[in-house]
């Protein structure tokens, strides 16, 4: 599945603002992995996610995903593989286009874009079908503008757009961080219920460790960088907070806790 | 005023209101759906005059040849600023202001004067005219809504197929649309290519018009057409279908070349229509922030109760 070999990234090298945002991570995914990633601001999780995606080119080390080298390609590229919610609401929707138009173009993901028509009869129907599935009413509105969503319905259609075209990989970068606690549970829930469904391989971005613990069958804390701890399977599902906070203050030398974590 | 003489300007501004409007359209394509400013135009317009007058005086070319030609001198300009903003990453005001000098010494090479009159030759209007037996004037305004309409109806096509609709999110969201795979490197200079071959068409379609080319001819370009997509969201902004806001592009066009007839009617200096240009987008543009600032303090001064 994926696999990330000793890559590296610093950003403004050579100048006063230079930041080693990646020291040499190595992971290897399984298929079917549901990985959930904390770590403290600045740890590299959201730069880990950026280099799967080819956002900034990597300095160093090799990304592979099913046995291709992706780490040179441009991010357009890789996006016939990938699934990708962002933290911010805004960024996975086209707020001036429809409900439909978002979804179509999701649907055609890392395909070539002819000149056939955007949108077909058959589509409208399909999407219908997987709006109800979120059971946010958005059905009764497939041609209303995404702008006038709120942002939880924006990220939950954003979901479905990015697993509308099965991705060998669903990236989700701390998708929940910007929305209220009910808005954020609601969208989580319908996280678990797209992977599970779809059977999705996914890593998934987060500030909330009880959710990192809760969801998926593994989970990786990064520091400066690197992944300091990975967990899976039964010795994941014992995890508790406690446990999560004691790994951070051992790695960090005690300073670590910042209140964004403590609190959530 | 005498009056024959009022209505037969009225139609000539009507007339040169909608040849113009092909030009709005093709801005329409960068400054509201690609969202930036493209100061191409101004050379582009040009461009397509000089290279139509050229072909039809000096090498007797067949004057609808003519216009697809220009059509494509359009594109090509159009290329050079996408190649300068999405390869060099120059910002696209600035890329259209280089591409829009260099075209100033490009089109004097072109005319090898700064005007080329289309003295005794055909041109489309002509033709036309020979084949109908119509008046000039109507004869042009006729022509003009045969392209327009069809400049309308393949910009509602293109905009409805898989490749327009990623060219709309590029102008709308391109984190998302390069996230799903589209190169928006490629639909950006795509847009810029289209944009400026509809300008180009637009200022060889004048130029056939007004019989001759003249380097400066689309000085002030990018003005009108902004002025005139701003005219025409003002009078049919209420209007959302994609189709109503082209037609209202160059329904603004008229509506302007309109206003500037009146201007001119009533005495006033046709150097100053530059002037009134400027303050009429300037306006467009201050009006609703103005409004949205005055909303909020009076807002605040009623107590929040809105």
């Amino acid at each position: 599945m994926l696999i990330i070999e000793n890559v590296k990234k610093t950003f403004n090298r050579g100048t006063i603002n230079e930041k080693a945002a990646l020291n040499g991570v190595n992971l290897h995914m399984n298929p079917g992995d549901f990985i959930t990633i904390i770590g403290g601001n600045g740890a590299g999780k959201s730069t880990m996610l950026n280099m799967v995606a080819g956002v900034y080119p990597i300095d160093e080390g090799v990304i592979t995903l099913d046995g291709e080298d992706i780490s040179q390609k441009p991010e357009y590229a890789r996006a016939k593989y990938l699934g990708r919610v962002f933290q911010d609401p805004m960024r996975g929707t086209a707020a001036g286009m429809q409900i439909d138009e978002n979804l179509a173009l999701a649907y055609r993901r890392g395909q070539k874009r002819t000149l056939r028509w955007g949108i077909t009869r058959e589509e409208k129907e399909l999407y219908m079908e997987k709006l109800k599935g979120l059971g946010l009413g958005l059905e009764t509105r497939m041609t209303s503008k995404v702008g006038l969503l709120s942002g939880g319905q924006r990220q939950a259609l954003t979901l479905l757009m990015a697993a509308l075209q099965k991705p060998k990989l669903l990236l989700l970068d701390e998708h929940t961080a910007a929305l209220d606690p009910k808005t954020a549970k609601t969208v989580l829930e319908l996280t678990e219920k797209i992977v599970d469904e779809n059977n999705l391989t996914a890593l998934m971005v987060t500030h909330n460790m009880k959710d990192a613990i809760r969801l998926g069958n593994r989970l990786i804390m990064m520091h400066e960088g690197k992944i300091i701890y990975d967990v899976a399977g039964e010795e994941k599902k014992k995890l508790q907070v406690a446990d999560l906070l004691k790994k951070f203050e051992e790695v960090s030398g005690g300073e670590f806790a910042n209140d964004r974590m403590m609190l959530s | 005023m005498n009056i024959a003489g009022f209505v037969l300007a009225m139609q000539g501004a009507v007339t040169q209101g909608i040849l113009w409007g092909v030009m709005v359209l093709g801005l329409y394509i960068t400054y509201k759906i690609l969202d930036i400013a493209d100061l191409t135009v101004d050379g582009s317009f040009a461009l397509g005059g000089c290279v139509c007058a050229m072909l039809v005086v000096t090498h007797g070319v067949n004057p609808v040849v003519a216009l697809i030609i220009a059509t494509i001198a359009g594109v090509l300009a159009g290329a050079v600023t996408g190649f300068l903003h999405t390869v060099f990453e120059i910002p696209a005001i600035l890329a259209g202001i280089l591409t829009q000098i260099a075209l100033w010494s490009i089109n004097l090479r072109i005319m090898g004067r700064s005007n080329l009159p289309l003295l005794k030759v055909d041109t489309i209007v002509t033709q036309f005219m020979a084949v109908t037996g119509l008046s000039q004037s109507m004869a042009t305004m006729i022509i003009g809504i045969v392209f327009a309409v069809l400049c309308i109806i393949g910009m509602y096509w293109f905009f409805g197929t898989e490749m327009g609709c990623a060219l709309r999110a590029t102008g709308n969201n391109e984190d998302m649309i390069r996230a799903l795979g589209t190169n928006t490197k490629w639909s950006k200079m795509l847009a810029l290519m289209l944009s400026n071959g509809l300008v180009g068409l637009s200022g060889a379609l004048v130029c056939q018009n007004q019989k001759y080319a003249d380097v400066g001819m689309g000085t002030g370009a990018i003005v009108i057409g902004l002025a005139a997509i701003v005219i025409g969201d003002m009078l049919m902004g209420k209007l959302h279908s994609f189709g109503s806001k082209l037609v209202a592009a160059v329904v603004g066009s008229v509506v302007y070349f309109i206003i500037r007839a009146i201007v001119l009617q009533l005495g006033m200096d046709a150097n100053d229509m530059k002037l009134i240009s400027a303050i009429i987008v300037a306006l467009a543009l201050c009006i609703p922030v103005a409004m949205d600032k005055w909303k909020i303090k009076s807002s605040y001064t009623k107590g929040g109760t809105n």
